[in-house]
């Protein structure tokens, strides 16, 4: 047979019609599309795609599952390694992940291992009758984990696997963490695949407690004293907004991404006023940044009726931290790009509303630490763009609440808690953490990495208590 | 699910509940406020905690029927539940022992959170004179309950069917004008009035302290929606405050923010109304 140089395209909405609705925009592959990509994959001895798995999912063997058309052997061997294969198959960064180093990229394209790995979730979830049982014994010891987003979920499952007692605790309304409240619907569908996913965890004996504010409600020293926990995992995430600490900031229409995010997702602004929450777009938007936060924030105010849209990024083209993928569809769905570009102000009406972001030109000098060259600005080059609304998407810091009200657990001077790499040993006995509040704002992939090798890591420390 | 224990008419628009909460109950302190939604389709609306009982596990609010969300909320009955309800947030009100005489000035709904802090102002041992204004002597809410934990209260009405006829500013400006020793005042209502409080106090270096209340979503500090300038910075004000210095808070930008969405929040009263009409008629036939 010969080599299939080029990935097989994944079905998508139109971008016309797309840029419309809120509805998933890849549709996902064909059981013919997926046995096609899956043949071309080379089972190559030293699967090289593994290496850039953060957890390690065994790639090449998944695949031979698919070809074989056991489909769910292929879900149960993916599992082995990932517990959100449906998610991490749709928001995984894979071109610098697994398919960076797969070798078909040599010569041609990756095989879609991201793409399989979906088509493969998506199936079982709609076809197979996956019987879970509830492993949760109520005798075992107690864990409390606080937050909902992709660590705090992979540990909790792990550590219900082994029985114990395991309680989420969750600020927000709705349990997901950046998947319910921050990755948009068209891009990771709620109630498809990320409630499915925490309702299994409800299946198994998790209690899921929201509007629990872990600083405010009970601190983590209440948790383990007052209420028994024998150990705590914390994975709070990066969910406070950096401003730009630029004139104009505080008019009405500016926007934080996480707010606008917020507004639309997880209140449904989308479905006003059926959804009592408002949010403000008019005509023409400028989202500042250009990492998948900005790309989403572009292609949601799109969806809500705005008419142009720009993302405003101080550097070129190449240095766009979001996902290949995602900048591609926004192009597709019309968004500008100013590229080389930098809002020094934003400036506004008599009534405290935006009018317009004036932005400075940019050029690349020299690269920096990060070895990217540094943006310059050009002098005299200012110029105004009309805007009715800036959503500010230049990134997110950790959430103080907890680490302050847990003086004895160390915080780096970024704020975010110090923690082993392997295990998440905080500083603290018995108490863990990973996720975005250990390392930054990261990934899905590693956030998830982190709360299974948390449970690991507690699975041991309570061990070793019990026997103690 | 948080169960409404009793429900009181103040004044034909402004209701308190008194709802089940043990674990909020537990850890509330005065200044500190509520998020709640009632329901899948709710708003998240924040409420001070007007008052809590940590044996009973329970939690009050007082509220003032404006728009969409607190239509919905007033048209709850003993027993019927909320559906999300978050808190204690925000920062507790600084009360100290000693602190002397502290002025505690309510105007309209602001009466509601101010009194759980006049009251423990007083119980620390602080003496305690309460200002309390309001448009006329009917909307004149929690009158009683003032009188018993205050040394002294004042009533101003704008049009002088009760008390002093003009604004707290007018009865707070008399008591600086008699000499006496203000340590510090603490002033909660609409912002207009706080701006007047602290342009009254500024002239005599009287600590101000405003509680804030700019348009909220999530309450922790995720999403920066309710940002105010205080000096020259800014702050959040569900986590940073709610209260802050009003000699430096920048009070015509959040009138401003609190318009942010006044035509949208129209439509939505008006969605609202019709759905209430809709279920009226339905259960009429
Ligand atoms: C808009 C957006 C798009 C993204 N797109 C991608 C993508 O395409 N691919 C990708 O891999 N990554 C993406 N990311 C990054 C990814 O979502 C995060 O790295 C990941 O969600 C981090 O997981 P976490 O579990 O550490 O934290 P989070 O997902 O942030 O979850 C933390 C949870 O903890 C809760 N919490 C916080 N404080 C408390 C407290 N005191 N008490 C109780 N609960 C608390 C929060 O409410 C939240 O639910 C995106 C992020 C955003 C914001
Ligand atoms: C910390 C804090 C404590 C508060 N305590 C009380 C209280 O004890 N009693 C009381 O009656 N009111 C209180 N409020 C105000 C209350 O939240 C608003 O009146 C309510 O949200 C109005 O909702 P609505 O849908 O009925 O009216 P809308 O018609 O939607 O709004 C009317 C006005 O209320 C303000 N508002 C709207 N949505 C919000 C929001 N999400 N957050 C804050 N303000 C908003 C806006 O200025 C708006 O123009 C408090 C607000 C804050 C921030
Ligand atoms: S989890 Fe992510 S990195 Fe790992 S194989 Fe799947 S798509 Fe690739
Ligand atoms: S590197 Fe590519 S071809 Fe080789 S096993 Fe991995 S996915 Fe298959
Ligand atoms: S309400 Fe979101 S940060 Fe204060
Ligand atoms: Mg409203």
């Amino acid at each position: 047979m010969p080599l299939v140089m080029q990935k097989h395209e994944m079905p998508e909405q139109d971008a016309n019609v797309r840029r419309n609705n809120f509805d998933e925009v890849a549709l996902g592959y064909t059981e013919e599309l997926a046995l096609a990509e899956a043949n071309r994959c080379l089972h190559c001895k030293v699967p090289h795609c593994r290496k850039g798995c953060p957890v390690d999912i065994d790639i090449p063997a998944f695949i031979a599952k698919i070809k074989e058309g056991d489909f769910e052997g292929a879900n149960a061997k993916i599992k082995e390694a990932s517990s959100l294969p449906a998610i991490c198959g749709r928001v995984c960064p894979q071109e610098n992940q697994c398919e960076k180093y797969c070798v078909m990229g040599i010569k041609g394209e990756p095989v879609g291992i991201g793409r399989l790995e979906r088509f493969v979730a998506d199936y079982c979830m709609q076809n197979c009758e996956e019987k879970i049982e509830k492993t949760v014994k109520d005798d075992a010891q107690k864990v409390a984990i606080i937050g909902s987003g992709p660590a705090g979920l992979a540990c909790a499952g792990d550590l219900a696997k082994k029985g114990y007692q395991v309680t989420i605790f969750e600020a927000l309304h709705t349990a997901g963490g950046v998947l319910s409240y921050g990755i948009p619907e068209f891009r990771l569908p709620k109630d498809k695949v990320v409630k499915p996913e925490i309702d299994n965890l409800r299946k198994m004996g998790v209690k899921i407690e929201v509007n629990s504010v872990v600083g405010k409600l009970f601190t983590v020293d209440e948790l383990m004293q007052e209420f028994n926990f024998d150990a705590v995992f914390i994975a709070t995430g990066a969910g406070l907004p950096h401003f730009m600490n630029i004139p104009g900031e505080n008019l009405n229409g500016v926007y934080s991404s996480n707010e606008f995010l917020t507004r639309c997702n997880l209140m449904k602004a989308y479905r006003f006023p059926e959804y009592a929450t408002p949010i403000n777009v008019g005509k023409k938007v400028a989202v500042v940044g250009g990492g998948n936060v900005a790309m989403d924030s572009a292609r949601t105010a799109l969806r809500l009726g705005a008419e142009k849209v720009y993302i405003v990024y101080r550097r070129s083209e190449k240095e766009l931290p979001a996902r290949r993928e995602e900048v591609e569809h926004a192009k597709q769905e019309g968004i500008e790009f100013k590229l080389l570009n930098n809002p020094v102000a934003i400036l506004g009406d008599e009534k405290g509303y935006v009018k317009a972001i004036r932005c400075i030109k940019m050029e690349l000098g020299e690269p920096d630490a990060s070895g990217r060259r540094r943006p310059v600005e050009i002098p005299n080059s200012e110029f105004d763009i009309d805007v009715d609304t800036v959503v500010i998407a230049i990134g997110q810091g950790p959430n103080p609440l907890i680490q302050s009200t847990t003086p004895d657990m160390q915080t780096n001077k970024r704020g975010n808690i110090i923690a082993d790499e392997e295990t998440g040993k905080t500083t603290k006995e018995g108490v863990f953490a990973g996720g975005d509040i250990v390392t930054g704002a990261a990934t899905v992939i590693l956030a998830m990495g982190a709360g299974k090798k948390a449970a690991k890591a507690i699975d041991e420390y309570l061990i070793e208590k019990r026997n103690k | 699910m948080f169960k409404i224990l009793n429900k009181k008419v103040l004044h034909e628009n402004i209701l308190q509940f008194t709802l089940e909460a043990p674990l909020i109950a537990r850890k509330a302190e005065p200044g500190q406020f509520v998020v709640l939604r009632v329901n899948e389709y709710g708003e998240r609306v924040p409420l001070t905690i007007a008052d809590f009982n940590r044996e009973k596990g329970t939690i009050d609010i007082i509220f003032m029927v404006i728009g969409a969300s607190t239509t919905v909320l007033a048209s709850l009955n003993e027993g019927d539940s909320i559906l999300d309800l978050v808190g204690p947030l925000g920062k507790k009100t600084d009360i100290r022992p000693d602190m002397g005489t502290v002025v505690c000035i309510g105007g309209g709904i602001g009466v509601a959170p101010i009194y759980p802090i006049a009251r423990k102002m007083k119980q620390v041992g602080n003496h305690v004179i309460t200002i309390m204004g309001a448009k006329n002597k009917d909307i004149l809410i929690l009158k009683d309950e003032m009188e018993k934990i205050s040394d002294e209260v004042i009533v101003t009405t704008d049009d002088g069917s009760y008390g002093i006829k003009g604004f707290v500013t007018t009865a707070l400006q008399q008591l600086i004008d008699k000499g006496i020793d203000i340590a510090e005042v603490v002033a909660i209502g609409p912002v207009i009035m706080m701006k007047t409080v602290a342009d009254t106090t500024r002239p005599y270096n009287i600590k101000t302290i405003v509680s804030l209340n700019p348009i909220m979503v999530d309450g922790t500090g995720m999403c920066g929606g309710c940002r105010v300038q205080v000096g020259d910075e800014t702050k959040f004000a569900c986590v940073d405050g709610p209260e802050f210095d009003g000699h430096l808070v920048d009070f015509v930008n959040l009138m401003e923010r609190q318009r942010m969405y006044r035509p949208k929040e129209e439509i939505e009263k008006d969605h609202i109304c019709r759905l209430a009409k809709k279920v009226e008629e339905m259960e009429e036939k």
